[in-house]
């Protein structure tokens, strides 16, 4: 059913539909929305035999996940940022424990400095925790990758993010096609856990395994992400026939195949990103766009097939890895091992910096005259940023470095970028 | 359920490790001897019976108990149970009322007619027991059962012995004695009542006896040289307590001195009291130093019997007595004064101790008599073969448990002897004393008291004095056992081991280790109520 | 008296069972057919109170479920001795996640539970938690909060010996006044662990105001079964607070496990109580009263205060709060007052 919705109710209403039996909600920004929507469905009996817990702490939402999945209990929390930082340790836990708990992850930067808006560092941050990662470019896929990822979790016995960008996705109001209940039930059968804590066939869950088989537990680890890579497609077919819309798989390429130049990216930049790529190709330059929806388990071999035949490649990441540059790049940059082709880490929107079509234009014009430098940060004040570094190397005591650039830049730019 | 390498396992799957590896000391399970149990002179295994008394089965507790002593009717009521002295209990509360328990689970045999073990078996040897007090018939009885033929010579008109001719009716009822004595008897053991054996060669000649027991007792009252008048009345201690028997009761007045400090003096006193008379002992001591039991010296206290300390009786006449004070000098020991006073007394009783009749030993080659008793070996054996003494013919406490117990012992080497071969007592375990035990699971539990008959009627008749517990005081004293060295299956050890390594067995059957896990911590040791574990060293 | 002695005068209420026994008297670990949920084979240490607590708590929990019982466990000894890979030795359903999410863990099987059950997918399924005081009363305190604070239906059980004895002896906020871990060493001014407040999680458990909490050690079996069984029969969350000495890190014999748990009750040291919405309800009477010395000189951890000039001052601050918990909970009867 088409309605113009909020895209944390469609994903809400797309959780509930997957008839989850147990939901962890803690609050943090930006994924409220999500979890008061399942909340009020649960309370008013939308949503039946499931039990809404409000929890303590992003920790607990995590640890009450574990241990309702290691009872059978198809589970789900949302969180974000500083969220996803303090529930960490459980994260891997679950993983660890192959619970295949759906967590929707609503993007957003991490402190300090504290900030509220979107960039992908939070999700990135856990990468290596074991956990399948799918980053969603528009509500409708958000709402769809919600109903693949139980389905994609369960048949493999690993956790699933789905990772939608904060704000601008979870609070945007968009038109979407909400699946009826027989199409989801049709999709996702009822949980059958691999393992499950069950008093009429008792086992541990959860044993101390020294160096005598961890290294083949973490394997086992790798070995089910490689059998997702595996699902993943075939689960996208799956849906196809279903609910009659692609959605899902691993990547999305756009005109990429005469492309000299790639631009790869994860989210909801790629709609902005498309934009500007019509504009160019309009204008002649054979330009596309590859955007990556599976992070984890990270698709090598399909990366590697679009950007073959292009020249140079522009990675453009709302992430940065301190001290060396992109995140995703790095992956990236895997792929590419072996192909003479330029490579590019554009780190972009950080904290929620507005990344305008203006700015790609010109990012992409340079790319192509060959003029990007390997490193960039997109639309960065240098005057503010050298003002610091000056009151840095002339004064011990030069005070908070945040709030300093603040009072340069003025209150009200602060605001939004 | 295919599960998850590694992180997922099977229930219960650590049997596989065997952490009994671990352990370089192990506990083991023993039976330690309980203080009560070493202490009684008829050798009886109290605890033993007591453990089944504790369960409230009765008849198994009392066919334990007659393993070793077939008279506890008789025992409940005179022995002077030494082993509550010695009860761990003591040292919590007060001792278990052992003899209480005893006592309830003779009369309880005597109420419900339970009969003694026959023997399965007969030998075909001919053993002759000389004297049917305590010691004669604790032997005919033990010989008997292990199928000898016994034959009972004894003087007297009655079965008893000292039992009958010297401890009053009131401590010891002529019904109770007479039923146990007669319980030995059905088990086939021969009795000949006024038979006097003068010589005890021809009698064994005679009878054809492969063996013989002599237990004669010390009927023989002790004179003390007291200058006295041709009228003074002096009748000693156990020719009074004899005649009390007869059908014509003693004469002795109305003021009745009894003089020493022993048992006997006691009986006296309190059986004259009982005759309407004032008795007043005498006694040279002072009460702490008194051989008779304290507390039969309380019970006559109360029962209104008069005692002069430090006094000796120097001169006795037709209705007076002259007495001279003593004083203890630096050593205890009771010196004379010079300072005299005069009593009046209708009779003077002297309880002064006794002597054993060895008339039928004369002419007995080998046998070695000194201080008026046989010399025996540790095997009960004088020194002729074949002829055997116990009780108080021989060098011993003289009381009516120390005899049981002689009866026993005796019997035993003469059965082996008859065989040739030699009685070897079992080892004894190592005591289980108080610091053996953890008492903090002892439940507080004071001793019950037996009824005592009121004061009026023990002053005037001979009605027992002290009553018997019913069943349900019985089962508490009973139960306030601490089963001291001897498993009780309490589940202590089954519970406390952090490792589970103790196996249960089920009722009766007590409990083993489980070595391959037991990692030798001792928590099994140091909880067990009684110290029935030890721990000892790994061989390594 | 908190539970229902049995007038048994042999041995009464103490001993683990006592053959004359009616089968109804005798404790859940006298049963010749228990649980030994925890079973033989683990790793714990020899004496280890922890491994006998864990035992004694989970066979009465799993008596008192009919053998439907989960349970949740905090990283730590009990966890590490007890499923090192390839063996495990539980023989009920057992998860262990993290150190410090054992209550949420044992919220989220309950959860579950809840809502199978309303499927009719499984029959009614209790869940207990358990862990250290480590992973209860420091790391675990957030999530243990949380489930207390929601009145989740599980009971979680602390096994309570002072520190964080996995990690070799380290100092927790339940570790006592003046004793030594390897983060408080003898040294110094003020030898041992800090005088303080503590953090003693049975009153902060009632201050939640939770249907049950109770303490109990491993040297008072029946008290403890009956504290157990007690909150089995209760739904919401309950709190069960076990002291378990520790050969290891309180420096004793092995074979003196019980013997310290029951001298802790008896000086006052560790007050044995129960409490029902917040209301203490019942408590152990201490039988033999004995001085705090008779506790403190049996530990090497508590040696450095009965060195050649003992610390007269310290163990009489240690005798004061023993006195101060016997005045709080009442532990002595009127009469032996």
């Amino acid at each position: 059913m088409l309605k113009q919705t909020e895209g944390s109710h469609a994903v809400a209403e797309a959780v509930g539909l997957c008839r989850p039996e147990v939901i962890c909600a803690y609050p943090i920004s930006p994924q409220t929305h999500i979890v008061e929507g399942l909340g009020e469905m649960v309370k008013a009996g939308e949503v039946t035999d499931c039990e809404f817990i409000n929890v303590e702490s992003e920790f607990a939402a995590m640890s009450v996940a574990i241990g309702s999945s290691a009872t059978g209990a198809r589970t789900y929390t949302a969180t974000a940022s500083q969220g996803i930082l303090f529930m960490c340790e459980a994260v891997y836990n679950a993983s660890g424990l192959g619970l295949p708990i759906v967590m929707t992850v609503a993007n957003r930067a991490i402190g300090a400095p504290i900030n509220i808006w979107n960039d992908h560092t939070d999700a990135l941050s856990q990468r290596d925790s074991g956990w399948i990662q799918l980053f969603a470019e528009t509500n409708q896929e958000a709402l769809d990758l919600h109903i693949l990822a139980f389905k994609l979790a369960e048949e493999v016995s690993l956790p699933v993010m789905v990772c939608m960008d904060g704000f601008i996705l979870t609070h945007a109001y968009e038109r979407v096609d909400v699946p009826t209940q027989e199409q989801v039930d049709a999709f996702l059968p009822p949980y059958e856990p691999r393992q499950v804590l069950d008093p009429t066939d008792p086992v541990s869950i959860g044993a101390m395994v020294g160096p005598e088989a961890f290294s083949e537990v973490r394997y086992l680890a790798h070995a089910k992400q490689m059998q997702a890579l595996e699902l993943i497609p075939k689960l996208a077919a799956q849906f196809k026939t279903i609910f009659g819309r692609d959605s899902g798989g691993l990547t999305h390429s756009y005109l990429t195949d005469d492309a000299e130049t790639i631009v790869v990216a994860m989210g909801s930049i790629l709609g902005t990103i498309k934009d500007v790529v019509d504009e160019m190709r309009q204008a002649g330059e054979k330009i596309g766009v590859l955007g990556i929806i599976s992070y984890r388990p990270f698709p090598l071999e399909e990366v590697r097939n679009a950007l073959q035949n292009a020249k140079r490649v522009v990675v453009l990441e709302k992430s940065l890895a301190v001290g060396i540059g992109g995140v995703v790049s790095t992956d990236v940059r895997m792929a590419m091992s072996g192909l003479q082709l330029e490579g590019h880490t554009v780190v972009a929107g950080l904290g929620g910096r507005a990344i305008t079509m203006k700015s790609l234009h010109a990012l992409f014009a340079k790319a192509v005259a060959g003029e990007l430098e390997r490193l960039t940060f997109l639309d960065l004040d240098w005057d503010v940023v050298n003002k610091q570094l000056e009151r840095e190397r002339t004064t011990r005591r030069s005070g908070p470095a945040a709030e300093s650039m603040l009072r340069d830049v003025g209150v009200v730019a602060a605001r939004i970028g | 359920m295919e599960k998850p390498f590694a992180i997922t396992l099977d229930p219960g799957s650590s049997l596989a490790n065997h952490t009994g590896s671990w352990r370089t000391s192990r506990p083991v399970y023993i039976d330690r001897l309980p203080p009560c149990n070493k202490q009684c002179p008829a050798g009886e295994d109290i605890q033993g019976w007591l453990f089944h008394a504790e369960s409230g089965d009765y008849e198994s507790a009392w066919r334990h108990l007659t393993k070793d002593n077939p008279f506890p009717a008789i025992m409940g009521r005179v022995c002077y149970h030494s082993c509550e002295s010695v009860c761990n209990r003591g040292q919590i509360d007060e001792p278990v009322g052992i003899n209480s328990v005893e006592r309830f689970l003779g009369d309880e045999a005597l109420k419900l007619g339970w009969k003694l073990t026959p023997p399965s078996s007969e030998s075909g040897k001919n053993v002759l027991v000389v004297g049917a007090g305590p010691s004669g018939m604790s032997a005919a009885y033990h010989l008997r059962r292990l199928g000898h033929s016994v034959t009972v010579y004894e003087a007297g008109p009655l079965l008893g012995g000292m039992m009958r001719f010297g401890i009053p009716k009131y401590r010891l009822p002529r019904d109770i004695l007479e039923a146990e004595m007669q319980r030995v008897v059905e088990l086939g053991v021969k009795v000949n009542l006024n038979t006097k054996v003068d010589n005890i060669l021809n009698t064994m000649a005679d009878g054809k006896f492969d063996a013989a027991f002599l237990a004669v007792g010390a009927h023989i009252g002790k004179r003390a040289r007291i200058p006295a008048g041709d009228a003074a009345k002096i009748v000693d201690a156990i020719s009074l307590l004899r005649s009390m028997e007869g059908e014509e009761k003693p004469m002795l007045g109305r003021r009745v001195v009894v003089y020493g400090g022993g048992n006997t003096a006691i009986d006296v006193a309190r059986t004259a009291k009982r005759m309407g008379a004032e008795p007043l002992i005498v006694y040279r001591r002072t009460r702490a130093a008194m051989p008779a039991h304290d507390f039969e010296m309380e019970e006559a206290l109360q029962e209104g019997i008069m005692v002069k300390w430090l006094s000796t009786i120097t001169q006795a006449d037709e209705s007076s007595l002259t007495i001279e004070k003593m004083a203890l000098d630096e050593t205890g020991f009771p010196q004379p004064t010079g300072e005299f006073e005069t009593i009046e007394a209708d009779s003077l009783v002297l309880a002064l101790g006794q002597d054993v009749d060895l008339g039928l030993l004369e002419g007995v080659p080998g046998l070695e008599v000194k201080d008026g008793v046989v010399k025996v070996a540790p095997n009960m054996m004088t020194g002729h073969p074949g002829i055997f003494a116990g009780g108080d013919m021989v060098p011993a406490e003289r009381n009516v448990t120390v005899g049981i117990g002689h009866g026993k012992q005796a019997a035993r080497h003469i059965d082996a002897w008859l065989r040739g071969e030699e009685h070897v007592p079992a080892v004894q375990h190592e005591v289980a004393n108080f610091e053996k035990l953890n008492t903090w699971y002892y439940a507080d539990a004071p001793k019950t008291v037996r009824p005592m008959l009121d004061i009026i009627r023990r002053q005037s008749t001979f009605d027992e004095v002290q009553g018997g517990l019913d069943e349900s005081t019985a089962l508490f004293e009973a139960r306030r056992c601490l089963s001291c060295g001897n498993c009780f299956e309490c589940d202590n050890c089954y519970g406390v081991c952090p490792d589970n390594a103790v196996i249960k067995l089920g009722p009766g059957k007590r409990f083993q280790f489980n070595y391959d896990y037991c990692k030798g911590c001792g928590m099994c040791v140091a909880e067990c109520p009684c110290g029935a574990i030890k721990m000892e060293a790994e061989e390594i | 008296m908190s539970f229902q002695p049995v007038h048994f005068y042999q041995t009464g209420t103490f001993t683990v069972g006592n053959r004359l026994l009616e089968a109804s008297e005798r404790s859940v670990q006298a049963n010749i057919e228990r649980t030994n949920s925890l079973n033989s084979g683990h790793r714990a240490c020899q004496g280890c109170g922890e491994a006998l607590g864990a035992r004694y708590a989970i066979d009465a929990a799993m008596n008192a479920a009919r053998g439907r019982l989960i349970a949740a466990n905090a990283t730590g000894c009990l966890e590490v001795f007890s499923t090192p890979y390839p063996e495990t030795s539980w023989q009920i359903p057992w998860i262990h996640s993290l150190f410090g999410n054992t209550a949420a863990v044992a919220t989220g099987i309950a959860a579950a539970i809840k809502v199978k059950k309303q499927k009719g997918q499984m029959g009614d399924v209790r869940v207990v938690a358990q862990g250290g005081d480590g992973g209860t009363t420091d790391i675990g305190f957030g999530c243990l909060s949380g489930m207390f604070e929601r009145n989740d239906d599980v009971l979680y059980i602390c096994y309570d010996n002072g520190g964080y004895m996995n990690t070799g002896v380290q100092r927790s906020s339940a570790t006592p006044p003046a004793a030594r871990t390897a983060t408080t060493m003898p040294v110094g001014p003020e030898p041992g662990n800090q005088f303080g407040q503590g953090k003693f999680l049975p009153a902060i458990a009632m201050a939640h105001e939770i249907p049950y909490v109770a303490t109990a050690t491993v040297a008072d079996l029946r008290d403890l079964e009956y504290k157990v069984t007690k909150a089995m029969g209760m739904r919401g969350a309950r709190y069960i607070h076990i002291l378990v000495p520790c050969p290891l890190g309180w420096g004793a014999a092995s074979e003196d496990t019980i013997l310290l748990a029951r001298l802790a009750k008896e000086t006052g040291i560790f007050p044995v109580f129960e409490a029902e919405n917040g209301e203490i309800t019942g408590n152990l009477k201490i039988r033999r009263k004995q001085p705090v010395e008779e506790y403190l000189k049996r530990q090497k951890r508590y040696a450095h205060l009965f060195g050649k000039k003992p610390a007269v001052a310290t163990i009489a601050r240690l005798q004061a709060a023993a006195d101060k918990n016997i005045r709080k909970y009442g532990l002595l009867d009127q009469e032996a007052n």
